[in-house]
């Protein structure tokens, strides 16, 4: 009896020792992430001020800030999103919508290897194929770069989103004689619009955080640009030249420049969020 | 009307069809010009290009051993630390927390993956190395000092840096994806354990039995994420080419070898030697993430069936 007891007591124990090792786990990752953000925060908050934020970077001494990197970023990103979301809705409502023929399973699997592959393979892909017949490195490259990054994660999400439309939908306007491409433009894309709009918006707050890709396509620029054809500066990059280099005060810059992108990251996840949640 | 809606449906179906070809398109010229571009370095090294030890750029000697060493320790040492970690988030987010805790909890442990590469870089260069060279490594070294991992020079920049900024960056996406895995565990499943007198943990066991193979998929797709990973790798491991027991060591990845040399090999003989390593990381990771989507795919069909 008291051996049963006993048994059972330890199978108790043992059960509330593992609940409290996944606690623990669980507790670990969050403290990562907290850890991570206060350093961002706390080393970035001292180096930020206008000047920074419009500047140009200088020689080590001098200043110098980020302003070419932020409007770099923004182009290309631009540029990616004006390129990747058409392609990448089109080819998700073709998937949700048309895509259980060979056809569309074959598209489907490669754009889920796409999703899986290194992206600074496709900054050597986007190398070989603009950059070398163009003879230097541009925005265009770069900006070209992200849009193939893009264009999988946009196409997945958009065909998961549409078909979370119910069918009812898609026959009543049917019945009601509406073509076929009416009732996918009128009715089911209208109403499975937020979930593209935020899929959309995940897949800009990935590709802003992009570095890799971005490398040897659009390299890097000291000066104001604002043209496609040339080498185009981006905060990713530069925060990596910051990072890397060896004066401190590149440092700070690199911890300031960091605090810019990771609250832009944080606020489109977190809006999404919002979004979402209010959804379901 | 009808006439209309047939020529609409056409032009309508021919768009989507276009965008869908595009990715289609992207895949095989991406695979087409790597292969072709990689040509002049397998034509003349073939094999001996894998085996080879030496990496002299000056000298055309193109070996990528180190590379592909430094590549599978840093994951594999990365999915060491990440695994238990991302099991334990998943099961105390599925199995043991009530919803009130695990949903902000779960999101807090999305977040750690919209965190870019370059920032865990960063991060890692001015806080992970310094704390692994002044407290992890010493204690490493002090008490584990008699393998031949924790010995030589603690720089705090190397192998064991890396592996553990690719463990904190790979565990966020395997959390997911087993998450995903358990919640299709029919509840059935636990209720029956549970009926039975068995505890929290004995249930759990018993799902994650029935969710194994998914589970190894989980983790077999994050080893193809940390394959692949560039920048915080980069920033971290010392990038030098060496085959070193050691941990503390500097190590090279394919990654980081590509996104700090890429940009300045002007001779098209160094170009090609870099695009074969490309190459080589891009079969890599494909065969890893094919066989882990059939892993995790699997689970799902049982699971509705």
């Amino acid at each position: 009896m008291s051996n049963k007891e006993s048994l059972h007591r330890r199978r108790k124990i043992v059960s509330s020792l593992t609940t409290t090792i996944t606690a623990v786990c669980a507790f670990f990752a969050i403290a990562v992430l907290l850890i991570i953000l206060s350093y961002i925060f706390v080393r970035g908050i001292a180096s930020i001020n206008l000047q920074f934020l419009v500047d140009t970077p200088k020689p080590v001494g001098e200043g110098g800030g980020i302003g070419n990197a932020i409007v770099g970023s923004v182009l290309m990103t631009l540029l990616a999103c004006v390129i990747g979301l058409p392609i990448g809705i089109g080819a998700g409502v073709y998937l949700a919508e048309f895509g259980e023929n060979l056809f569309g399973k074959t598209v489907r699997f490669l754009a889920d290897t796409l999703i899986g592959v290194p992206s600074i393979i496709v900054g050597i892909f986007i190398y070989t194929l603009v950059v070398l017949p163009m003879g230097r490195q541009s925005g265009l490259a770069g900006g070209l770069a992200l849009a193939i990054i893009m264009i999988p994660i946009v196409a997945r999400t958009t065909e998961e989103m549409i078909r979370l439309v119910p069918d009812s939908m898609r026959e009543a306007a049917l019945a009601l004689g509406a073509p076929q491409w009416r009732v996918t433009w009128n009715i089911v894309l209208p109403a499975a619009s937020t979930g593209i709009t935020t899929g959309a918006m995940l897949a800009i707050a990935r590709i802003s955080g992009e570095t890799a890709p971005l490398l040897f396509t659009a390299l890097n620029s000291r000066f104001y640009n604002y043209f496609y054809d040339q080498p185009m500066a981006s905060l990713t990059v530069q925060i990596y030249n910051y990072a890397t280099g060896p004066f401190d005060v590149e440092h700070k810059m690199a911890w300031a420049a960091t605090l810019i992108l990771i609250t832009l990251i944080l606020a489109i996840n977190i809006l999404v969020r919002f979004l979402t949640r209010k959804r379901f | 009307m009808a006439q209309t809606g047939t020529i609409g449906d056409k032009v309508f179906r021919t768009i989507l069809v276009i965008t869908a070809a595009i990715i289609l398109l992207i895949m095989v010229t991406m695979v087409f010009i790597m292969v072709w571009n990689a040509l002049p370095t397998i034509k003349s090294f073939g094999l001996s290009f894998l085996i080879g030890r030496e990496w002299k750029p000056a000298d055309s000697i193109f070996g990528a051993l180190p590379f592909i060493y430094g590549t599978i320790v840093s994951s594999v040492l990365a999915l060491i630390i990440a695994v238990p970690i991302s099991l334990g988030i998943a099961v105390f987010l599925v199995e043991q927390a009530p919803k009130k805790i695990a949903t902000p909890v779960g999101f807090m442990v999305e977040l750690l993956a919209a965190i870019p590469s370059v920032v865990y870089g960063l991060w890692g260069i001015f806080v992970l190395a310094p704390f692994v060279r002044d407290y992890l490594g010493v204690f490493l070294e002090k008490y584990f000092g008699w393998l031949p991992f924790f010995q030589g020079r603690l720089t705090g920049i190397g192998m064991l840096t890396g592996g553990i900024i690719l463990a904190l960056m790979i565990t966020p996406i395997i959390t997911a994806v087993v998450r995903d895995i358990l919640e299709v565990v029919p509840t059935q499943q636990r209720e029956a354990a549970l009926a039975l007198g068995a505890t929290k943990w004995e249930t759990t066991q018993i799902v994650l039995g029935n969710a194994a193979s998914g589970i190894a998929g989980a983790v077999i797709l994050g080893l193809g994420r940390a394959l692949g990973e560039t920048m915080a790798i980069t920033m971290v491991i010392g990038n030098s080419p060496q085959i070193s027991a050691s941990l503390f060591e500097p190590a090279y990845t394919i990654a980081s070898v590509l996104a700090a040399n890429f940009a300045d090999a002007t001779d098209e003989f160094y170009l090609s030697a870099l695009i074969e390593m490309g190459l080589v990381l891009f079969l890599v990771t494909f065969v890893v993430n094919a066989f882990a989507k059939l892993l995790v795919a699997r689970v799902g069909k049982r699971m509705h069936a």
